[in-house]
Parts: C-alpha cells; structure tokens; sequence
C-alpha cells in the first residue's frame, strides 16, 4: 500500500512559495544579523563575580567614555556581560574596554576577540562563493550520476533550504556567523544526501517497471523510504538537539541552523524534488540504461 | 553468505592500528610548569627543588607532581587553569635568572610513543589562549622597495656621470628623465643589472620603471617567509608550549598560543612592528625632496631620506651601560650590514647618525565607517650621534631613556627585526575557564547525543541495532586515531562535526537494513535478504557520502580556522562510517549468521 505523497504536492508547493517569499522578504528588508565574523569589530566576553540587576551601570560607563556604537547583553546568567563593537573599531578599543570594565569590576575574561573589517569582507566573499561552488559541483555530479531533471530538482531543493535557513535567521534576528555559514555547508550536503537517497529509489523503480504511472510510481519509491527518512532524519535531530541543549552559547546558532536544515531537507527531498520531476514530465525514458549498459546486465 | 579472508583480514588490521593510535588520548598530557635556569651547566640541586615544593605549598594550588630532568624542572599540575596560576605565582617568586614557563607533559606509555602515537592536540577555543593573525603590509612593502632601487639608479648614473634632469617615485613607477639622449644605452645597462624591472618609454621622453608581477611577487613572498622566521624567534621568547606560527595565505601569518593569557604582553613582544633604520643627518645642501625632519629632544632634526642599514642586518643585540652609567645597546651587524654601515661612515666622521625607532600603529576612526582604519608609522629618534670614526660590524646605541627601553629594544633586534611591516587583522582571547567549559560541554553533547542513538539503534533494529552501534563506537576510535595520526587539531566545530557525523554514520546502516526488511517482505530467505540488501544499498551509499564529502572539502578550501576544524572531522567520519558501516557491520553478521544454516528469522 503506498501512502499519497504527491496527493498533497500543490499544497506543499504552496506552503514552500510562502516560506521562500518570508524569507526573501525579511532578508531584503530587514537583513541577516551578521555576526563579528564578517562585519569586523571587537567582542569582549566576561564573567563577574557577582550578579548585575541590569546593565545601566556598565551602559553609563561606556557613554562617559565616549565609546558608542556598541551592544551589550547578558549573555547567559545575569553575571555573563558580553560587549560588542561591530564595523570600524580597532584591537586598541578591546584594550580600552577590558580597562574601564577593569575599573570598576571584578572579573573573569572569558573572550575577547577582534577581527579586522578586511577579513570580515573576505568572508562574505569567501562564503558566498563557498555556497555557489558547492550548488555547482552538486548539479555536475548528479547530473553525470543521474540526469538533468534529477539535477534541477536538488538544486531547487538546495536552494530552497538554503534559503529558508538563511531566512529564519533574518527573520527572528539570530546571529549569523562563521560557525553557522559551516552549519548551512553542512545542510547542503544533508539535505544533498536525502535527494540522492530518494532519488536513486526513484530511478530504480522506473528501471524496474516501464508501464508504471509517473505518480504512482513517485508514491510507491517514496514510501519504500519513509522508514530510512524518518529514522535518519530522527537520529540526526536527536544528536542536534544534545548539541543544542549541552553544547553551550558557542554552537547554539550552529545548531539552530542544522535542525532547521534538517527539517527543511528531509522536506524538499520529498516534494521540492518530486515536484520538479513531476512538472519536467520525467519517463521510464529519461533513465533508460542506455544500450552499452544494457548489454552487461546478464538480467534476463 | 561469503566474505573473502582478506577483507576480514585487511578489517583487522585498519581496527587494531585505529585503536592502538587513538589510545594516546586515553592519556592526556599534564599541563604543567617548567623551570629552567639562565646559568646553565649547573643544573638544579635538590634543595632548590625542595624549596620550590615550600612555596608551591604556600598557594592553593594542587601540583601533581615534581620532576628533575636534566637542566629543568617540571612542575605537572590538574588543569590548564592551575597551570597559569602557578606560571604567574613562580615567575614573581623567583628571580630573573629562572625563566618560568608553561608547557605539555606527556603521559603516554613508552611502547605508544615508541610507535610515534600521540594524543590530539586541543584548539584554543578548548584550551585557553591567543591568536593573532597578522597580514604584512604589501603597499608598503614595494613602496620601501621603490625607493632604495631609485637610490641605486641615481648612484650608479652618478657614478657613470649621467645627468639626468629627475627621477622620482610616483605611484608604483620610478620616473627618470635624462638631460642627453644619447646616454640612454648606459641607462638601460644599469637597470638590466638591477633584473626585473619593466621598463616603458613615454611621450615626453620619461623613462617609466615598474616591478615585473613576478618580481612583486617574489618580493612579498620573502617577506612574509622573513618574517615567518622572526615571529618563531619572537614566540620562542615568550616560553609557550605547542606555539603554532604558520602562514596563511598569500600574505598572512597566524600566530596561536596556547596557555597565554596577556594579550597586551604577547602582543608587546610578537606584534612589536618595531624595526630600526640608521640614517645619516641632512646637510645642508641636501635637496629637500631627500629629506626628513623628525622632532628630537624639542628641536626640529633633519635626516637623510636614505636609510643606511635597517633593523635586519643586525646579527645581535645585548644591554650594557655607558662610562657614565646610562643604559646603551650594544650592536653587531652581519657582514652585509657591517659594509654598508662602512661605506656610509668613512667619508661621514664628523657628521651626526641618527637612530629611527619606528613603529607601526593603526588609528580608527569610528565615525566614518568600516574602512576608516589608517596605518602610520610613528618614527621617533632614539639617538643621534656623532660618527667618532668610520663604523663596522660592531657598535653601540647610547641615549636610551631606561634600562628597560634598553632591554626591550635589544629583545626585539635580537630577536629579528621583520623584513616587512605587519597588521594585525585579527586577533582573540579564550579564557581559560571559558576554554574549560568549552571541553565539558563538548563532550557532554557527544556523550548524550551518542547514547541516544544507541538506544534509540537497539530499540529499533534490534540485533543489527546492536552491530550498528559497535559501528558507530569503532567509528569514533577511528575519527580519533585518525585525527591524532594526522596530529590534526581539536576545535569546539571539530567536537561538533563528530556528534553530527555519529547522526549521520547511521544512516548509511539505516540504508542497509531498511533495504534487508524490505527484501523480507518480498519473502527472501534471510541470507539472501541480508546479502542482497547489503549489495542493493552499496551504491545508494557511495553516492550519498561522496557528495557529502564534496562539500565537506569545499569548506575545507573555503574556510578558515573553525570551519576547516570542523571540514577535516566531517570528512574524516564519512570516510571512516563508510568503512564501518559498509564492511565492519558485514563482518559482525556474517560471523553470527553465516555458520548457522536453516536461519527462519532474523532480529532486524
């Protein structure tokens, strides 16, 4: 018995139209939160040793002394104060921060970092590219492995995760640093390895059944792996979220970024990359093997 | 069911390597405290390690333990943090003559380091300390290059009596123009002599001198291997364990120390783009456009555009005191700097050389935006003396302000000048409670993340949950021996790559047993179900991981720091969850079913 997966396949591209045009509109209008990484800047990370009703007290301290332009928030508990300086600031300002906090304050350093705004351009450049030549060498391989149709599906797929990853982080304001553009990386080739998966079912059964009907048949290889995509997916969620819940501030965002991808690839697998089939008229004749291979295969 | 001898062999022998270089981790090295003493030859008696055991008493400090080796001490302590206390709590105690400082102590077993297994090094964001990264100032760079070969050009037309109506430095041209045509052969002898250099003929008769791309870069190339050397002279200064001074990039150098907590004292030291450049005072019918005027003691100097020697070609540096105890540093040059300095003194006594302390500083300028960054040099003279007589190899500098100036300034020539200036262009601090944290919450992820997918493997598939997880263990062992045998490093991305490749390490049994099920509801036998379903999910597989390892490499190429941490642990696990799940787990079920004929029913 095969579950209707492509029963509900307009309703699913609807819902991803929505998603993408949130995304697409909260990235335009409000942009991506760019963490220190690519902006440049000074972070200062302290612990005190005792706890802060608010951060007036430092606010103040910070105004007298003319720095401005900064972010302050506790990070964490009510004792963990985190000072950021994005753009133009120079490692001099790290210095003269630890200072005036030194004034006044007992504390613990537990991070400071400064990153000088050529290396923040040169990693936007450097992701972005990172991204395209990824997308890129996927549709080659799939498209040597499997065929066309197949590529343009993943890469629909990919984007689309791309994006509504890189969406939710402009939309609900979360920092987007380094660790999270590895994160989106890494999404890419989890959501890549679904596609494949599901695909390579899809192939195989056209191979097997040439009468088949295009849908019908999508719904049968989709079932077959229901199982696989859960339980993958699953395991894959469950070590996401220890690294979430235990893995402290620094891969917090990292994770976030996963789970969502997680989510989303799993999702475009099934009805991003079927959709595309779908509506390019795959046939039992797109993956026809081709006579040579024919030849070698001793089936009867 | 068969399985060649050979694979279960070559199986084998991948799991026992795998353990036996992964087991150095088992046993972490002590963070500990070293002792030497300046006075070397002596060594250390045993009342002097009894003394050290007194005072480390008095602190809170927990030592492990106390060991004489050699010319040193070692002082194992529990944790990176303790280690930094007692760094600094010692180094007050003892006098100047014992250098304190920090470094790794081994506990490996013998027979483990006999193979050369080591345990994986700890990033700092695990660790605790500094990294800097520096970019060497390549504009710069050319320009100071432009400039001395303007000077060679002028000379040698003096010398060939060639007048020349100018030559002058715009932007990254040197302009000539010559009274008389006819000299232009002489010209274009001397700079073939000088190599590299492209030369263009304008309408006006201007000659146009450019460095050759290859000569640009080359020139950079020296540069930042130049200064390479002399930031790990610099690092080996600051007595740190496991420094790490690489270069990154065309123009970069990163600079990591574990275990430092100071930025401003590292930075003192490392980032110190201090360089010395000796020059002659101006005469006065020195054309204007050749000189400089620098504020000196409240009156206006004139100085020598033309720097006789640099910073570079001194060979060595040391602090002692003038006749009238004021603090001086005495220097000696290497043969190239010693004939220079020659043949600009010999003909110079009587006149006065100055020494340019010059240092590189940045400005920000917050206001207007992010590229408001300036680089300037504040150059000030630190002595300026009358040439007694012509000056060789060795000579001194007298006038500094204390015995620390002195002191600093001899560290830094000693220690290299750089051949280039640098930037920093990034620099950061771990705290070393933070770097603690870090490694606790690490491993807390791993171990929770881990042991629900055990649980969750064995719930689901039973028996073959069972020989999956063995996978995935073995699959650990192996990231881990991998990593060490690579001595690749271990970052906080790195642990996460790990918990993320273990999600993903069983999908690729998932494939497999998923598709052994399936086989069963078709009503195979079980080993036929078992073979053909390990046959069937090979390829779907190899595909899956291959791709996955694609990108894993892209960010390899791409990324920097963290994000190649991470690229090298995803890449490491699929190759090694490919391994164990496509041939460990086969393995382990042809061992238990292939013997046993009649099988009805299989636990999956």
């Amino acid at each position: 018995m095969n579950i209707q997966f492509m029963k509900f396949r307009k309703l699913a591209l609807t819902l991803s139209f929505a998603l993408l045009l949130i995304s697409i509109v909260s990235l335009v209008f409000k942009n991506l939160e760019l963490g220190l990484d690519f902006t440049g800047g000074v972070l200062v990370e302290i612990q005190l040793k005792e706890n802060l009703e608010d951060l007036e007290q430092i606010r103040g301290l910070l105004d007298e002394k003319n720095i401005d332009n900064y972010v302050l928030n506790f990070s964490g508990s009510q004792n963990d104060v985190s000072i950021k300086i994005p753009g133009g600031a120079d490692s001099s300002n790290a210095e003269s921060l630890k200072i005036v906090l030194e004034e006044n304050y007992e504390f613990d350093l537990r991070k400071e970092e400064f990153i000088g705004p050529q290396i923040g351009e040169e990693l936007r450049d450097q992701g972005g590219l990172g991204l395209l030549l990824a997308l890129l060498i996927m549709a080659v391989y799939i498209m040597f492995r499997f065929q066309y149709k197949f590529a343009v599906g993943a890469i629909f797929a990919l984007v689309h995760d791309v994006l509504i990853v890189v969406g939710m982080f402009s939309l609900f304001s979360i920092d987007f640093d380094l660790t999270v553009l590895a994160a989106v990386l890494a999404v890419i080739g989890y959501s890549l390895n679904d596609t494949i998966v599901v695909s390579d079912r899809i192939r195989e059964n056209f191979r097997k059944k040439r009468r088949s009907e295009t849908i019908a048949l999508i719904d049968r290889s989709l079932t077959q792996m229901l199982g696989r995509t859960l339980i993958t997916s699953l395991t894959t969620l469950l070590v996401l979220f220890a690294l979430l819940i235990f893995g402290g501030d620094a891969i917090q965002n990292f994770s976030i970024a996963l789970i969502i991808g997680v989510v989303a690839g799993t999702y475009s697998s099934i009805y991003i990359v079927c959709n595309t089939l779908i509506s390019m008229n795959i046939t039992a004749d797109d993956l026809a093997i081709k006579k040579s291979e024919r030849f070698d295969d001793g089936m009867p | 069911m068969r399985f060649q001898a050979w694979k279960i062999f070559s199986i084998l022998i991948v799991l026992s390597i795998g353990i036996i270089f992964s087991l150095p981790n088992i046993f972490p090295p002590d963070p500990s405290v070293q002792i030497t003493t300046a006075s070397a030859g002596d060594g250390f008696s045993n009342k002097f390690l009894d003394d050290l055991k007194d005072l480390s008493k008095k602190t809170d400090i927990d030592t492990l333990s106390f060991e004489k080796t050699g010319k040193s001490i070692l002082i194992r302590t529990n944790s990176y943090q303790d280690q930094i206390l007692l760094k600094d709590y010692l180094q007050k105690e003892l006098n100047e003559n014992f250098v304190v400082a920090l470094n790794l102590a081994a506990n490996t077993p013998d027979w483990l380091k006999a193979l050369n297994a080591k345990p994986m090094k700890l990033g700092l964001d695990l660790r605790g300390g500094v990294n800097f990264l520096m970019e060497v100032d390549t504009e710069l760079l050319l320009q100071t290059k432009l400039e001395s070969t303007a000077s060679v050009i002028r000379n040698s037309l003096r010398d060939e009596r060639v007048k020349m109506n100018f030559i002058e430095i715009e932007e990254n041209k040197i302009l000539v123009s010559l009274v008389d045509d006819e000299k232009t052969e002489i010209f274009n002898g001397i700079v073939n002599d000088l190599g590299n250099l492209d030369i263009d003929l304008d309408q006006n008769l201007v000659y146009e001198l450019s460095f050759s791309d290859e000569e640009i870069d080359e020139t950079i190339d020296y540069a930042v291997l130049q200064n390479l050397t002399t930031l790990r002279n610099r690092v080996n200064e600051l007595g740190v364990s496991e420094p790490v001074v690489q270069r990154e990039g065309r123009k970069r150098i990163s600079v990591q120390l574990p275990g430092i907590q100071d930025t401003a004292e590292a930075k003192k030291i490392i980032g110190k783009t201090a360089n010395l450049e000796f020059r002659l005072e101006a005469k006065d019918n020195s054309l204007a456009s050749r000189v400089e005027s620098f504020p000196y003691r409240g009156l206006k100097t004139r100085l020598e555009k033309k720097v006789i020697i640099s910073g570079d070609r001194v060979s060595d540096a040391s602090v002692g005191f003038d006749e009238n105890g004021f603090p001086q540093v005495n220097i000696s040059l290497d043969s190239d700097g010693g004939a220079q300095m020659h043949r600009a003194t010999r003909n110079n006594v009587g006149t006065r050389m100055a020494v340019l302390f010059v240092e590189r500083k940045t400005l920000s300028d917050v206001d207007s935006g992010i590229n408001s960054i300036k680089n300037f040099y504040d150059k000030r003279i630190i002595s300026l003396a009358t040439i007694q007589s012509a000056l060789a190899n060795q000579f001194r500098i007298t006038g500094l302000d204390s015995p620390a100036e002195a002191s600093e300034l001899a560290l830094l020539l000693r220690a290299g000048a750089l051949a280039a200036p640098m930037n920093f262009v990034e620099e950061g601090t771990i705290g070393p409670s933070l770097g603690a944290d870090n490694i606790r919450l690490g491993i807390n992820s791993l171990i929770l993340g881990l042991s629900l997918v055990l649980v969750f493997m064995i719930f689901y598939y039973k028996v073959f949950g069972f020989i999956a997880n063995l996978a995935v263990l073995l699959n650990l062992i192996l990231i881990a021996s991998i990593m060490s045998i690579l001595s690749a490093t271990l970052t906080l991305p790195g642990i996460a790559g790990i918990v993320l490749t273990i999600g993903m390490a069983v999908d690729a049994n998932v494939l497999i047993f998923s598709r052994i099920r399936e086989e069963l509801k078709r009503k195979l036998k079980p080993l036929e179900a078992i073979t053909s379903g390990y046959n069937r999910a090979f390829i779907t597989i190899v595909d899956a991981n291959l791709t996955t390892l694609i990108v894993a490499l892209i960010l390899y190429i791409v990324g920097t720091g963290p994000i190649q941490g991470f690229a090298i642990t995803l890449s490491v696990g699929i190759l090694t969850s490919m391994f164990t799940a496509i041939l460990f787990t086969r393995m382990l079920v042809f061992f238990i079913y292939a013997r046993r004929r009649n099988i009805e029913k299989i636990w999956i």
